[in-house]
C-alpha cells in the first residue's frame, strides 16, 4: 500500500515561509491499498489539495475515516470536491458521541450549518453515506481490514489500523498517554493504575508490529507538563508506543502550529540524540506535507 | 416469567432518562466545572456516590456503541475508556436533567436512600475484599445500585409504592414482599429488569435481581451485596423503607466464614463509611 501526507499539521493550517518543509495543512493522509481502494485518514484542510488530484479518477469512492471531530480534522470536508459531483461516494466512518448521543452522521449537519457555509448536506451531490464504528470492530473495504481504537483525548478519538496484504499501519488521531489521576497514596491510586495498564497494553497491542505508526506528538518533553489533559502526546510518547509496539517506521505528526521548519526540525534532532536507535528500534520520522512512501 | 408488561418496561426505561441525579452530587459537579482546572479524580469522587450519575454513565459505556467485555466497570474505567472530559461532559449534562427533591417522593426518603446504598456500597467493597476473585470495586457498584429500583417506584410509581411501604410497615413485611402484592412486582425486577436494557454485565443484573433471594444467587459480587444490605439496615446506617432486617442466609455466610454479627466484628470500625455517606447525602436545607 501506499502512504501519502497530505496534512501533517495541528489545531490550525499554518501556511508560509517557515512551513515550506514540513506544510502547513491540517491532519489528512490518503492510503491507496494495493486492490486500488482510496482511505482518507483524517479531513482536515490536507484534504482540500488531495481532492484535486482525484478529479481524474470520477467517478469515486472515498473511504474516509474521522478519528475524532475536532476542527483541525475535519476543517477540509466541506471542500473535499468530489463530493460536489454526482456518481461519486463519499462513505464517512468515525465514533459514536455520547454527549450528543449520535454517530457521525451528525459531522456535516452540525458543520454545514447555513450560517458558516452556504451549501447544506442535501444539496451536496455525491451520495454521502455513514457508518458509526466501534472500537475493536474491524471493517472491511475490498482486501483492506480498517480496525479502530478508542484512544486518549478530550473527545471520543479513534486511532485506526489499516492492514492490507500483510502491510500496516496505524495512525493515532490525537492521543495523550494515559496517566493516573490519583497521587500515589489515594486510595484510587492502585486501581486507576492496573485500568491504565491494561488500557495501554491494548493500545500497543492494537499497533502490534505495524509498517509505519503515525503517532500525535504534538509536544516536547519540556512542553508537557503545562499541557498535561490537552490530549496530545510528545516526540518521546510516539517513540516509546513504536518501541514497545515493534513499529518498523514512526512518523510524528500533528506538528505544533507555532513551530517553524527549523524549530521543528531542531527539536527533532534533540529527541533523536535521547533516543539513539539500537538494533531493532524503528525508525524515526517527522512527518512532512507531501511525502509518500510505499510498503 | 418476567412479571414486568412490555408497556410498563417501557414507561420506565424511558422514564429513567429524564430522572434527575441526587441535590448534593448537581451541586457539586456544578461547583468543581465551574473551575477548568478541576481534579479528574475529585470528579469521579462525585460521581461514584450518586446511584443516578453512575446508572447513567454505565449505560453510555455498556452501549452497543463501546462494546465493552461483559464485565462490571467502574466510574475509573469509565474515565480510563472514554477519557476525563467526556465523563465530565455526560456528568454535566446529567446535571441539567434537575435535582430529585431534597427529602422525600411519596414519603420515600432520598437522603435515607442515599446513605442506606452508599453505606450499602462501602460494606460490600469491604467485603468483597475479603473473597478471592472477586472485584471490590464491582462490589461498591453492586452495593450502590442494588436498590435502585425503589428510586424509580419513588418516582415513576408515586402513589403505589407509598401504598407498599405503609404495608410494609403496617404488617412487618419486609418491603420487597409488600411491593409485590401492592404494586405485583418488586425493586429487585425493576432494577435489574433496567440494568438488563442497558446492557450491564449478567452479574450486576444478577446481583440486583437477587438481593433479597437467598437460594438464587451465587458469587462473591452477590454474596458481598446481599450481606451488606443486612448489615447496613442492622446498624442503622440510613433507611431504604424497608423496616425488616432479614436473617444472612447460611449459603452466606459461608462466604465469610460467620454469622452476621460475627461478619461486623470482621468489618472493623465502620463509621467512617457511615461518616463519609452522612456527609454526602445531606443537604443543607437553605436553598
Amino acid at each position: 500500500m501506499k502512504i501519502k501526507f497530505w496534512g501533517v499539521r495541528g489545531s490550525i493550517p499554518v501556511p508560509g515561509p517557515n512551513t515550506i518543509k514540513y506544510g502547513g495543512n491540517t491532519t489528512c493522509i490518503e492510503i491507496r491499498t494495493d486492490d486500488g481502494q482510496l482511505i482518507i485518514l483524517d479531513a482536515g484542510t490536507g484534504i482540500f489539495a488531495l481532492s484535486q488530484t482525484l478529479l481524474r479518477e470520477m467517478p469515486l469512492t472515498a473511504n474516509v475515516f474521522i478519528s475524532h471531530t475536532h476542527w483541525d480534522h475535519i476543517q477540509g470536508l466541506p471542500f473535499f470536491i468530489p463530493i460536489f459531483i454526482p456518481s461519486n461516494t463519499l462513505r464517512l466512518h468515525g465514533a459514536f458521541d455520547p454527549i450528543s448521543g449520535r454517530g457521525i452522521e451528525q459531522i456535516m449537519e452540525v458543520q454545514l450549518q447555513y450560517s458558516y457555509f452556504p451549501v447544506r448536506e442535501a444539496e451536496m451531490k455525491a451520495k454521502i453515506e455513514y457508518e458509526t464504528l466501534m472500537p475493536e470492530q474491524s471493517v472491511q473495504i475490498g482486501a483492506t481490514t480498517i480496525t479502530p481504537t478508542l484512544l486518549n483525548h478530550p473527545v471520543i478519538n479513534f486511532g485506526y489500523r489499516v492492514d492490507c496484504n500483510g502491510k500496516s499501519v496505524f495512525f493515532t488521531g490525537d492521543h495523550e498517554p494515559h496517566y493516573n489521576i490519583y497521587a500515589p497514596d489515594d486510595e484510587g491510586h492502585d486501581e486507576y493504575q492496573t485500568l491504565i495498564e491494561d488500557k495501554e497494553k491494548a493500545i500497543i497491542e492494537a499497533m502490534r508490529g505495524v509498517d509505519v505508526l503515525i503517532a500525535d506528538s504534538s509536544y516536547t518533553i519540556e512542553e508537557y507538563p503545562s499541557k498535561k489533559g490537552w490530549g496530545h502526546g510528545t516526540f518521546d510518547s510516539s517513540i516509546a508506543m513504536g518501541k514497545k509496539a515493534g513499529a518498523k517506521i514512526v512518523y510524528c505528526t500533528h506538528h505544533e502550529p507555532t513551530r517553524n521548519d527549523d524549530v521543528l526540525q531542531r527539536e527533532f534532532e534533540k529527541v533523536l540524540a535521547r533516543h539513539p536507535r539500537q538494533d531493532g528500534d524503528p525508525e524515526y520520522r517527522l512527518a512532512g506535507e507531501g511525502e509518500e512512501i510505499e510498503i | 416469567m418476567n412479571p414486568i408488561s412490555p408497556e410498563l418496561a417501557k414507561k420506565l426505561t424511558m422514564a429513567v432518562e429524564r430522572m434527575p441525579a441526587f441535590p448534593k452530587s448537581v451541586q457539586k459537579i456544578l461547583e468543581l466545572t465551574r473551575n477548568l482546572d478541576v481534579q479528574p479524580k475529585d470528579l469521579v469522587q462525585v460521581i461514584e456516590k450518586d446511584p443516578v450519575m453512575t446508572v447513567k454513565i454505565l449505560r453510555v459505556l455498556n452501549s452497543a456503541y463501546y462494546s465493552l467485555p461483559n464485565k462490571i466497570t467502574s466510574v475509573n474505567h469509565s474515565v480510563v475508556y472514554l477519557g476525563f472530559n467526556t465523563i465530565k461532559n455526560l456528568a454535566l449534562s446529567i446535571a441539567a436533567v434537575g435535582i430529585l427533591p431534597k427529602h422525600t417522593i411519596a414519603g420515600f426518603d432520598i437522603q435515607q436512600y442515599l446513605l442506606h446504598s452508599l453505606t450499602t456500597a462501602g460494606i460490600a467493597k469491604l467485603l468483597g475484599g475479603k473473597l478471592a476473585g472477586t472485584d471490590p470495586m464491582d462490589c461498591y457498584i453492586a452495593g450502590l445500585l442494588h436498590d435502585f429500583g425503589k428510586v424509580v417506584f419513588a418516582q415513576f410509581l408515586p402513589n403505589d409504592f407509598n401504598q407498599a411501604m405503609l404495608k410494609s410497615i403496617r404488617e412487618n413485611i419486609s418491603l420487597h414482599l409488600a411491593e409485590q402484592q401492592v404494586i405485583g412486582v418488586d425493586h429487585t425486577v425493576v432494577g435489574s429488569m433496567l440494568a438488563e436494557k442497558w446492557q450491564f454485565p449478567q452479574t450486576l443484573v444478577d446481583c440486583i435481581r437477587n438481593h433479597h433471594s437467598p437460594d438464587n444467587g451465587e458469587g462473591g459480587i452477590w454474596a458481598s451485596v446481599y450481606a451488606a444490605n443486612q448489615i447496613s439496615k442492622k446498624m442503622a446506617f440510613g433507611d431504604s423503607g424497608n423496616p425488616v432486617i432479614e436473617q444472612i442466609p447460611p449459603t452466606i455466610c459461608n462466604y465469610f466464614g460467620g454469622d452476621i454479627d460475627e461478619i461486623i466484628a470482621t468489618l472493623g470500625d465502620l463509621s467512617k463509611i457511615a461518616e463519609e455517606a452522612i456527609l454526602f447525602s445531606q443537604v443543607e436545607s437553605n436553598p
